[in-house]
C-alpha cells in the first residue's frame, strides 16, 4: 500500500509588496511640469526648452530597426541637441531608459534594450556630457507604448527614451 | 489543496482529424482554462477506464481526471465503457471479452471507500486485457481535498508502467497573469488546475525558475522600477532580494544541486553572466564579451552552461563549461536563436528561432546537431521541458492575446492552453514531485 504525502501547500500572497503603477512612458513625454532649474537658461519667454515644441528637445525618442542598437542617422540631431543641452546644464541629468517590441524572448530584448539605452549614453559621452548626468535602464520589451502586434506598433516600441530626472 | 478559483476544464481530442471524443470533468461554474489537443503519438494505447466504484459520491469525477490526464498526452485513446454493466471494479468481475471487442489494451478498475475517520481510500488496478494479468494494483488513503492529486498519481502510475516513462501529471506549472495593468506570478497543476497568486505587482514579472527541489521560485520583479532578482520559498510565501546589483538584474538559473543560480547584470553597461551563490553571496563574473550574454541555462549534470549571446552579431546559442571560460557555438541555422534550455536528459536543447519572421520552438540535438522545429505558431517565447522531457510548454499568442501551449518533443502532440481572463506568458514547468 502506497501512502501519498500530499501536503497543504501555502503560497503566500505578497501583494502588500507590489508597488503602484508608473506613469506610461509615453505620458511621461507629455506631461513635463518644465520645472527644471535648467529651463530658467532658455531664450525667449521662459518656454523651457525641453517642452517648446518648436525645440528638437522636445523630441525624447530615438527609434532603432529589428534586433539592432545602432543610432540611425536620423536621430543624430536629436541625440547631439541633447548632449549639447546637457553639457551646458551640468545641473541636469537623464535617465535613457532602452526599450524593444515584443518579438523574441523577453530577457534577449531586456538585454537588447539596455544595449539601446547604452548606444545612446556612447554617443552623448563622445560628444562630452559626463557619465554623472546619464543613467540606463531597460525595460525589454514589457512597457509598450503600442499594444498592437504589427510593424506599426512594433516600430514604436523599438526605442530609447530620454527621460530627464524631475520629470 | 485551496482552491482560488472554479475551473471548468473541457479537453477536445482529434484524432487523425475525427473527433474521438469529449471530457467534461466536474468543476465549478466558471470557465477559465480550456486545453486543445491536436495530433496524437505515432502510437496511441487503448485504454479503457471504469467509472471507479461508489465514484459518483465524490465531489468530482476521478477516473475523469485520470482520463483527461492520459488523453492530454497524446499517448492514449480512450476506449467507451458505456454499457458494460454492471461496471466491474474487481479482476475477477472483469469480462475480458467486452473490453476486447471494444479494442482496449488496457483495463483501470477501481473503487472508493470512505473510512470512519473521513478520509478516502481509493483501489485501483492496472489490468492488461489481453494478457488478462494485472500490470498494477496501488491504494490511496487521502483527504477529500485530494482527489484531483490522487487522479493525477493514479494516472502516473498508469502513464509509467504503460509508457516506460515517468509521469509528470502530479507536477506543477508557474507562469505569469497579466490582466490589465496588474501582473500576477501564479502556481497551477500541470493542467491548469488550483492557480494560486504567489506575487502580485502593478509593475512586470518575468523569467520565474523553479529550483530542483521545487521548493523555490527565482523570478525576476520591475516593482522598484528595475529589474530585480528575488527567490521566494513557495511554503510559506517568504522572499528575499537575490540580486539588486546597478543596473538590470534578470534571467536567474539554478543550478541543479541548488547551491548557485547564474544571473545576467549590467554591471559594465551591457548584459554578462554571472554566479551568485544561493543566498546571493560569493559574485562571479563567467562571461567576458564586449556584447550581450544572457539567458543562462545549467545542463543537468551541472556542469555546462548554454546561453544567448550576439558576440557573433545576432543572437546565438553557445556553451560554457558552468564555472565560466571559452564558450562554443552551438546554433549556426538562422540569424536569431534564443532562450535555450537543456532536455531533462541533458542530449538536447531547446530553444526559439526565428525564421521567415515566425519565432518557432526548435530543439537541436547535441551530438547530431541536427534541428527540429516543432510549432507552427507565430510569436513562440520561453521554452520550458517537462520532467521526462516528453513536452515542451513555452507561450505564444493566438489572436492577440498571449497564450501558453505545449508540443511534445517529437513535434507530434500539440496543446493549447488559454486562459479566458488575461495574457498568459513565462511559463516554467515545475520539477517531478517527491
Amino acid at each position: 500500500m502506497k501512502k501519498l504525502m500530499l501536503s497543504v501547500v501555502v503560497l503566500g500572497l505578497l501583494a502588500g509588496c507590489a508597488s503602484q503603477g508608473t506613469k506610461d512612458q509615453a505620458v511621461v513625454e507629455e506631461r513635463g511640469t518644465g520645472a527644471t532649474t535648467a529651463g530658467m537658461e532658455g531664450k525667449g519667454v521662459g518656454m523651457d526648452p525641453l517642452h517648446d515644441p518648436s525645440n528638437i528637445l522636445s523630441k525624447r525618442s530615438v527609434y532603432f530597426d529589428f534586433d539592432k542598437y545602432e543610432v540611425k542617422d536620423e536621430y543624430k540631431p536629436l541625440v547631439e541637441a541633447h548632449a549639447k543641452y546637457l553639457s551646458g546644464n551640468k545641473a541636469a541629468s537623464v535617465v535613457l531608459q532602452g526599450n524593444a517590441d515584443e518579438r523574441g524572448s523577453r530577457e534577449y530584448n531586456l538585454a537588447l534594450g539596455q544595449r539601446r539605452a547604452e548606444a545612446v549614453k556612447k554617443m552623448m559621452n563622445v560628444l562630452g556630457v559626463s557619465d554623472s548626468q546619464m543613467e540606463t535602464v531597460s525595460f525589454g520589451e514589457e512597457k509598450p507604448v503600442a499594444e498592437c502586434h504589427e510593424e506599426s506598433c512594433w516600430s514604436q516600441n523599438r526605442r530609447t527614451d530620454i527621460v530627464y530626472k524631475g520629470e | 489543496m485551496k482552491r482560488l478559483f472554479a475551473f471548468q476544464y473541457a479537453v477536445r481530442h482529434w484524432l487523425q482529424g475525427l473527433a474521438a471524443m469529449a471530457f467534461l470533468a466536474a468543476g465549478g461554474a466558471q470557465a477559465a482554462l480550456t486545453i486543445d489537443i491536436v495530433g496524437s503519438g505515432a502510437t496511441q494505447i487503448p485504454v479503457a477506464i471504469v467509472p471507479f466504484a461508489q465514484e459518483n459520491m465524490l465531489s468530482q469525477s476521478l477516473t475523469g481526471v485520470v482520463g483527461a490526464d492520459l488523453t492530454r498526452s497524446g499517448l492514449f485513446k480512450m476506449v467507451d465503457t458505456a454499457g458494460i454493466t454492471p461496471p466491474p471494479s474487481q479482476p475477477n468481475e472483469v469480462r475480458y471479452p467486452d473490453f476486447r471487442g471494444r479494442g482496449a489494451d488496457a483495463i483501470v478498475i477501481g473503487a472508493v471507500a470512505t473510512q470512519p475517520d473521513g478520509r478516502l481510500n481509493v483501489q485501483f488496478r492496472l489490468l492488461d486485457a489481453a494478457r488478462q494479468t494485472q500490470l498494477l494494483g496501488l491504494s490511496y488513503t487521502v483527504a477529500p481535498t485530494q482527489l484531483r492529486q490522487t487522479a493525477h498519481r493514479i494516472a502516473d502510475a498508469i502513464y509509467e508502467k504503460l509508457t516506460g516513462d515517468v509521469g509528470v501529471f502530479s507536477t506543477k506549472i508557474a507562469y505569469i497573469l497579466k490582466r490589465g495593468k496588474r501582473y500576477e506570478l501564479q502556481v497551477a497543476d500541470a493542467d491548469g488546475y488550483g492557480p494560486q497568486t504567489v506575487l502580485a505587482s502593478n509593475e512586470p514579472i518575468i523569467s520565474p525558475a523553479w529550483s530542483a527541489d521545487g521548493s523555490k521560485l527565482a523570478y525576476v520583479s520591475f516593482e522598484q522600477k528595475k529589474p530585480i532578482v528575488y527567490v521566494q520559498n513557495l511554503a510559506n510565501g517568504q522572499r528575499r532580494v537575490l540580486s539588486a546589483f546597478k543596473g538590470n538584474n534578470s534571467a536567474p538559473a539554478w543550478s541543479p544541486d541548488g547551491s548557485k543560480l547564474a544571473v545576467v547584470l549590467t554591471l559594465e553597461g551591457h548584459s554578462q553572466i554571472y554566479s551568485l551563490n544561493a543566498d546571493g553571496s560569493g559574485l562571479k563574473r563567467l562571461t567576458n564579451s564586449p556584447l550581450v550574454d544572457t539567458e543562462p541555462n545549467f545542463s543537468p549534470d551541472g556542469q555546462w552552461i548554454i546561453f544567448t549571446s550576439d558576440r557573433s552579431g545576432g543572437p546565438q546559442i553557445y556553451r560554457m563549461p558552468a564555472s565560466g571560460g571559452s564558450a562554443t557555438r552551438l546554433t549556426f541555422e538562422g540569424s536569431y536563436n534564443v532562450t535555450p534550455r537543456y532536455a531533462p536528459d541533458g542530449k538536447s536543447f531547446a530553444f526559439i528561432q526565428r525564421s521567415n519572421g515566425s519565432f518557432n520552438v526548435a530543439v537541436q540535438d547535441f551530438a547530431t546537431g541536427q534541428v527540429q522545429v516543432l510549432t507552427d505558431t507565430k510569436l513562440d517565447e520561453s521554452p520550458s521541458f517537462a520532467p521526462n522531457g516528453k513536452m515542451i510548454l513555452y507561450a505564444t499568442e493566438i489572436r492577440g492575446r498571449g497564450t501558453l501551449a505545449a508540443v511534445s518533443s517529437d513535434g507530434r502532440v500539440k496543446q493549447r492552453l488559454s486562459e479566458m481572463s488575461g495574457d498568459v506568458r513565462e511559463p516554467a514547468w515545475g520539477p517531478l514531485v517527491k
